[in-house]
């Protein structure tokens, strides 16, 4: 039972100080965003009409968010019509209701599951375990982290920060019928995974999915993966439930081009992903079930500079590019959603009462590489600006950016304070107490000058 | 043309030497400066640390300090892209405060945008023996778009050495009080791109912007490793003369 994030403690700026002391973690982590970020920049210079395509992405998901309330219910109609049931969850503990009773009601104890974040935002795999349900991952790297009872730090890559021999170790200790004499060659631990996951596949069931998208008109669900995992998950069970977050529509089939091109670029740096799966409604033999899931979504959709956040298609290009994901790593964003789009999709989604949250939006230099990089051009730096003006502030913060903020207010006052602090300049220590010790510990900090650029200019140029 | 200078609150208070570099280099290029002495600070400390309501009186006070000057030229990126990117989702459309700021903002350039798209000139006559390494700043590539600007002024200085910067286009990890709230992330950030500076082999470090080079040349100072870091502005001022 992979771990769950639920009640982390801690903050952003601690978990990340942990995170960056870790050597190996911080050479997995630049080794693989650094390939996959060459990967994607190589495909997307060979589209000359990429910003085109970007901006066709944008418009086609502000389009449909704009009138989701008519495209869901055009979604649920069609998903009918073809044989498939719809439930509608309003939060977490609604959808893991539902799902587990569907369980429950096949009889089965055991379920397979596959490519579902939105399963994972709501703590589903311990809501079933409580009912008496195991959960089998079965995306290459949801296993590896599920089996090492470990979080998932990537949206892409759940186990980056893992290294192939620590991998080794987790197959030989949790995996039943792995050779002991297992190497860890790539190959051959793909091969043990292959082993063991295909005989969960015959035995199962009952399935769990999500989806990257689904189609308004016709009622289909879309899945791109890598590995053929997904493609088993979706046809050999007897039962599928899929977990989907309502923002995931799209009004046509037609759409789907943009977005074909869009996401397997922006993800894995391929032209196309190797499985594109779809499914509409139930096929011959097999029950399937739909769960739209808010659990948030619609309080994001109504903040107008925040809702762009919903346009995300999970490729996780952000976080590729992000200096401060590439150093924190993704267990330190306490959230299934890490790095740039974590960091204002997380606050969004559960709020900043927490601790974690409310240092999420700050988790950012604002470089501006995530809103480059992004398929659908959300303006994650401008949203995180938009959260830290909504996020609770200390008193001591409030304090000094107010008398920061009243003496830069006026030019006179700027010009006593700048007089005073050059007088003083001889006393300013090489340590810094209190919070401008984060500064000190590192760096020196500048010398204060005997003049100001003002006081130079009035001297010079009004004498 | 009335050029005003906005040196911003960081050069102003710490960097006064790329003030003064500013004043001497466009003076040289025969422009009429002039320092509106009420001005202060752009605001982008106070909006990007969630502090909307300061930083919108402060954008207000610089927009009534620059207003009535034909060019407004800021030596800072990261400034000149508080005003040009975030001034205008700071007031309500059709507000009066929204009207002040697009008469205000087209105006506003960062030094090199002014020398090469308003003044048309790409050497200004420095003089600069040193090997010399450019660093491009988040704010200056990804919010102003500057480009090769600098890079091209900077290649018509004589006796320059310019040698290319790997990972040049990572951030430094100042981000303004990101450096005080996320120190760890920062110092690491620091770190890899003072390691990339000292690979070039580099004299000096040129940026146009003081505060990421307050952040970098703060981590070279306390490393000791004898690398300088400059203002761009003060590369171009300087001349065989004043060297």
């Amino acid at each position: 039972m992979s771990a769950t994030f639920l009640g982390m403690p801690g903050n952003f700026p601690k978990n990340a100080a942990k995170a960056v002391q870790d050597s190996q973690l911080r050479y997995n982590l630049r080794k693989a965003t650094h390939t996959i970020r060459g990967k994607r920049a190589n495909v997307v210079g060979e589209l000359p009409d990429w910003q085109e395509l970007r901006a066709a992405g944008k418009a086609i998901k502000d389009h449909t968010l704009r009138n989701l309330d008519r495209y869901l219910v055009q979604l649920e109609a069609a998903v009918t019509r073809a044989g498939g049931t719809v439930h509608w969850a309003r939060d977490a503990a609604e959808a893991n209701a539902i799902v587990a009773g569907l369980v429950k009601a096949t009889g089965e104890t055991e379920v397979v599951k596959v490519k579902s974040m939105a399963t994972q935002e709501i703590e589903l795999n311990q809501a079933l375990a409580a009912q008496g349900i195991t959960a089998y991952e079965t995306d290459l790297a949801e296993l590896i982290v599920q089996l090492g009872d470990d979080f998932p730090s990537h949206i892409l890559v759940p186990a980056i920060h893992r290294n192939r021999s620590e991998i080794r170790e987790i197959f030989l200790e949790k995996m039943p019928k792995v050779p002991p004499n297992l190497t860890d060659d790539p190959p051959a631990l793909a091969e043990a995974a292959r082993l063991h996951l295909r005989e969960r596949f015959l035995k199962s069931k009952v399935a769990i999915s999500g989806a990257n998208f689904m189609i308004a008109e016709t009622g289909t669900l879309v899945v791109l993966e890598s590995e053929g995992n997904g493609r088993m998950c979706l046809t050999l069970p007897e039962t599928l439930i899929s977990v989907v977050g309502i923002e995931k529509l799209l009004p046509s089939w037609r759409d789907l081009e943009v977005f074909l091109q869009l996401l397997p670029r922006s993800s894995t740096g391929e032209r196309m992903n190797p499985y594109t799966s779809m499914w509409t409604g139930a096929v011959e033999g097999q029950d399937f079930h739909l769960v739209l899931l808010d659990n948030g979504r619609t309080d994001v959709l109504a903040d107008e500079v925040g809702r762009q956040a919903l346009r995300c298609i999970r490729c996780s290009a952000c976080l590729n590019v992000c200096p401060v994901y590439e150093r924190a790593g993704g267990h330190a964003y306490g959230s299934v959603y890490p790095g740039p789009i974590g960091a204002i999709l997380t606050p969004q989604l559960r709020g900043m009462s927490s601790d974690l949250d409310a240092s999420l939006p700050y988790a950012s230099s604002l470089c501006g590489a995530c809103y480059e990089v992004c398929p659908v051009a959300i303006d994650i730096p401008e949203v995180l600006v938009d959260l830290r003006a909504k996020a609770p502030h200390a008193a001591a913060e409030r304090a000094g950016m107010k008398v920061a903020g009243w003496i830069l207010n006026d030019h006179q006052r700027l010009a006593r304070a700048q007089r005073a602090a050059s007088r003083l300049r001889g006393l300013v220590p090489k340590r810094l107490p209190g919070p401008m010790s984060a500064w000190t510990d590192t760096r020196d900090i500048p010398e204060i000058p005997e003049e100001s650029f003002r006081d130079w200019w009035e001297r010079n140029e009004r004498a | 043309m009335r050029v005003a200078l906005f040196i911003t609150c960081v050069n102003d208070t710490l960097f006064p030497g790329t003030g003064k570099a500013v004043v001497s280099l466009l003076r040289r290029l025969g422009c009429d400066v002039d320092f509106p002495a009420a001005q202060t600070c752009c605001g982008q400390m106070h909006v990007n640390t969630g502090y909307r309501e300061e930083g919108v009186r402060l954008a207000r006070h610089f927009t009534e300090v620059f207003a009535g000057y034909d060019a407004v030229v800021a030596p800072s990126g990261s400034c000149a892209a508080m005003v040009r990117e975030q001034y205008p989702k700071l007031a309500r459309p059709g507000s009066k405060g929204a009207a002040a700021i697009a008469e205000v903002v087209p105006k506003v350039y960062e030094l090199s945008e002014f020398l090469l798209d308003v003044l048309k000139v790409d050497d200004v006559g420095a003089y600069f023996p040193h090997r010399v390494t450019y660093h491009p700043t988040c704010h200056s590539l990804r919010g102003l778009h500057l480009g090769d600007r600098p890079t091209r002024l900077l290649r018509n200085v004589r006796g320059l050495e310019l040698v290319p910067l790997p990972g040049a286009e990572e951030c430094c990890g100042f981000g303004g009080t990101f450096a005080v709230k996320n120190p760890a992330v920062s110092a690491a950030m620091g770190a890899d791109k003072t390691r990339n500076i000292l690979d070039t082999g580099a004299e000096v470090l040129c940026a146009a912007d003081n505060s990421c080079l307050m952040h970098i040349g703060g981590t070279l100072s306390r490393q000791k490793t004898g690398v300088r870091t400059m203002h761009l502005a003060e590369i171009l001022a300087s001349t065989e003369e004043n060297q």
